[in-house]
């Protein structure tokens, strides 16, 4: 609520023209707009051009924003559509390509297998898995995983990443993404689980917790 | 539930959406099974370490280019 009331301030200033208003707008969205119109182009330059139609569309239709969603689901909509447009990478197919994924996140070999005692069970349930250490907000080590799964992140293929970073980086809701992407929730949570646990293998491994 | 099996659930558990039947199964697995409890905490430091990811700052050459579209609709 209050969120609202401050967003319809400021595009109250925005159509007054106050420049400082609309700066501070660019710097809060603009580098997480970059990161995820990057996802559906090829090159930093085409996401650059996607994200300035972006801020351009909003100061053309800004007379007409009505404050029905927030303003940064607003952006990324707009933005998502004028990459798409883009069409360098958009597969009409989305969905099936996602539902053609099968096999599970986790190496079946840490698994007992059919035959064994408890079959599907982790092989030593005793040591694997194990806990992660303790990293105290802002310590080293902490700003160390923030570095890793940064680097993962950037390495998971494309929809994964797009997902992982709607959800879990920026803080959009599952029905938020499913809108933004037009994807059902179920390939949302594929994606979503996949690019998760691909974050947190290497974490494990960097942290010295593997099996 | 196997272990095998609740690794692929923790996503859908943790957004809230596993049906009744299949949470109730995921909360008992958990009871019994350290190995699956230590997995579901390593997903959480995951999401939060994730979530703690800055972006870049600006390039000042594009957020320039930015302010110098907002003078054209002033």
């Amino acid at each position: 609520m209050t969120e609202t009331v401050y967003e319809t301030a400021l595009i109250a200033a925005l159509r007054y023209g106050d420049e400082s208003v609309f700066a501070d707008l660019v710097d809060r969205h603009t580098p997480s707009m970059l990161r995820v119109a990057r996802g559906y182009v090829p090159s930093h330059e085409i996401a650059e051009e996607v994200v300035q139609e972006t801020w351009i569309a909003l100061l053309k239709g800004i007379g007409r924003f009505e404050g029905r969603s927030s303003l940064r689901t607003w952006l990324f909509t707009v933005m998502i559509n004028i990459a798409k447009a883009r069409g360098v990478r958009e597969r009409r197919d989305a969905d099936t390509a996602i539902a053609a994924f099968t096999g599970g996140t986790v190496d079946p070999r840490l698994f007992r297998g059919p035959d064994e005692e408890w079959p599907g069970d982790w092989k030593n349930w005793k040591e694997y898995p194990r806990a992660f250490p303790e990293t105290p907000e802002n310590s080293v080590l902490a700003d160390e995983l923030t570095a890793v799964s940064r680097a993962e992140l950037d390495r998971l293929p494309e929809k994964q990443r797009v997902v992982v970073t709607l959800r879990d980086m920026l803080g959009f809701d599952s029905s938020e993404v499913c809108d933004l992407l037009d994807i059902s929730v179920a390939n949302q949570r594929v994606l979503l689980h996949r690019g998760r646990a691909a974050v947190r293998l290497v974490l494990e491994s960097y942290l010295g917790v593997g099996p | 539930m196997t272990c095998k099996e609740l690794v692929e659930l923790v996503t859908t558990y943790l957004d809230g959406a596993l049906d009744a039947d299949a949470h109730a199964l995921f909360d008992a697995h958990l009871e019994y099974c350290d190995g699956c409890r230590n997995y579901l905490e390593q997903f959480r430091v995951t999401v939060r370490t994730v979530g703690s990811i800055r972006d870049d700052e600006l390039d000042p050459a594009f957020r320039s280019r930015l302010l110098e579209a907002f003078k054209g609709f002033r």
